[in-house]
């Protein structure tokens, strides 16, 4: 019952970690840049979800739409940040980008603590449904039933509106390559941009999933998270999709199961250790392809 | 129909294209042949929108191209099949196919006309649920093709079609260029394969270091005693 409980919470985890993985693995995949900024993103949208749901509620509407303005305020961040930061930094060297990154990530943090001070604010719990009974004393949150579900039908979806939609077919054909994809008449800039707003989009669902299992917000929630996304994007293989998804919930797995059989301390360490070690077997991660580098 | 004036393209410090004129009229195939680096790929991407000439005009209809995004070009009805095909390899050759009518909103008219891409080169049928990075070669140039046909347009650049290809595979695909320009298409055409760019098209070009040194109608140009010994090894 145990493992079960825990295989549970690592899955929760996962899929957390796999929604913030798909933003930087697509963001990558279009644009090979590393958005250091994509965690704070996260942070973000707790802190507008924080701040809207006072608000909705005073209105008379349903707090649950604080995901809804927590998604389309992180898409137009998303948005804004690669028009303002990034675009105009393309095809500069990629230590430049890089720097740009870490700057407008930092520049969130202390902007964020300039409006709502360091200190970490209580989340409100709206999502206060009481939990599933599966048998005698085996329940699990409403919190965790539904980071599961809604994260499996968004991971779905997206799938689907990448395999199959042609604005997703369009966003294979420019992350393969954006000039013959601009020959096709496929407006490059257009396609970024909505890739961005969708990265950005599924972090603040993450967020606020997250901040309903684990009630605080803070300036720097966004660093730990963010890093733990990555590293999962990496492990799954950076760029790929599919790669995201199961890098997210394997680490999630792995993180949970370290800290309730082994030790809480060493759950960094062994997450860590497998990545090292499968980036030693296949430096490209899971899934990605041993392709060499574009000439 | 469309009118290159006077195009000057740099890299850096490198004037890879020295005020070039050239002209395309409807329904012809217009060869531009060169040597390797002699600027040929430069004036293709400066006409489709890759590359900004640092001067010059470029008029397509009457409108110029200079300053006009790529993905504007494209629908304005200028397709442009670039050197080394760039098919997208980790997608299927339909879904190749697909990119290529992007801009086209009918799916009852595309259906239509993918139906003709695959009568006109049956391998790439067979093989319309592979991804495209497995295709050989010459699959790949004719679905770089049948790509670009599939955006409906009124003219058709292409930059080194037979480049790799054996001489069975050339023919087959210089046939196809043939083929399409007696559907009324137009074709700009790049080679370094001279006597097979020169033996198709009506009038030609020849590029060297980024001048025009020669132009005219191609059977002259074949004839010509400076053509034969540079370009055709007589
Ligand atoms: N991206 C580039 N950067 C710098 N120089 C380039 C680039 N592309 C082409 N060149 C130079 O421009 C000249 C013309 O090249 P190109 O147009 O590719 O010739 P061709 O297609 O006739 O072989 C060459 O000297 C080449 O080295
Ligand atoms: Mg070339």
């Amino acid at each position: 019952m145990d493992l079960i409980k825990q295989l549970i919470n690592g899955i929760q985890v996962g899929s957390i970690y796999a929604l913030v993985a798909l933003g930087y693995t697509m963001v990558y995949g279009i644009v090979k840049l590393i958005n250091f900024a994509h965690g704070d993103f996260i942070m973000v949208g707790g802190y507008v979800a924080l701040t809207v749901i006072p608000v909705l509620v005073s209105a008379g509407l349903s707090p649950w739409l604080c995901i809804i303005v927590a998604i389309l305020f992180c898409a137009l961040l998303g948005m804004a940040t690669e028009r303002v930061a990034y675009k105009p930094l393309r095809g500069a060297p990629k230590i430049s980008v890089l720097i740009t990154a870490i700057g407008v990530s930092l520049f969130l943090q202390n902007l964020f603590m300039l409006i709502f001070s360091p200190n970490p604010k209580p989340f409100p719990n709206f999502l206060d449904y009481p939990p599933l009974a599966l048998g005698e004393n085996f329940q699990i949150s409403f919190v965790t039933l539904l980071t599961i579900l809604l994260s499996l039908i968004i991971m779905v979806g997206l799938q689907f509106f990448i395999q199959k939609t042609k604005m997703g077919k369009s966003m294979r054909a420019v992350s393969e390559d954006p000039g013959a994809a601009q020959l096709m008449g496929i407006n490059v800039n257009r396609t970024i941009s909505v890739t961005f707003a969708i990265g950005s989009g599924l972090a603040a669902v993450a967020s606020v999933l997250y901040c309903s299992a684990y009630p605080l917000v803070e300036p720097t929630m966004g660093s730990v998270l963010g890093l733990r996304a990555f590293i999962a994007a990496v492990f799954g293989g950076i760029g790929m999709i599919p790669g995201a998804m199961v890098g997210g919930l394997l680490m999630g797995v792995v993180e949970s199961l370290t800290k309730a059989y082994i030790s809480s301390q060493m759950s960094d360490a062994v997450v860590y250790g497998i990545l090292i070690l499968v980036l030693l077997v296949k430096p490209t991660g899971l899934f990605g392809k041993n392709v060499r580098e574009k000439v | 129909m469309l009118k290159v004036i006077n195009l000057n393209v740099s890299y850096g410090a490198i004037h890879a294209v020295h005020g070039v004129n050239l002209e395309v009229h409807q329904g012809e195939i217009v060869s531009l042949i060169g040597a390797n680096g002699a600027g040929k790929t430069t004036i293709l991407h400066s006409i489709s929108g890759l590359k900004r000439p640092s001067s010059g005009q470029i008029v397509f209809e009457g409108q110029d191209l200079v300053k006009t995004e790529p993905h504007k070009i494209l629908q304005m009805g200028l397709a442009h099949v670039p050197e080394g095909r760039r098919i997208f390899a980790e997608m299927t050759v339909e879904e190749n196919l697909e990119m290529g009518a992007f801009t086209r909103s009918n799916p009852q008219e595309i259906r239509e006309d993918m139906e003709k891409i695959y009568h006109r080169f049956p391998r790439l049928k067979e093989r319309r649920g592979q991804m495209a990075g497995t295709l050989s070669g010459g699959e790949q140039q004719m679905l770089a093709i049948g790509r670009a046909l599939m955006s409906k347009p009124k003219l058709l650049l292409l930059d080194e079609p037979s480049m790799g290809l054996s001489p069975i595979l050339v023919r087959e695909i210089f046939d196809i260029i043939v083929q399409v320009n007696k559907t009324g298409m137009t074709v700009l055409l790049v080679e370094q394969n001279a006597r097979m760019a020169l033996s198709i098209a009506h009038r030609g070009y020849v590029l060297e270091t980024g001048d025009i040194v020669l132009s005219g109608d191609a059977k002259s140009l074949l004839e010509d005693d400076r053509v034969k010994k540079a370009y055709l090894g007589q």
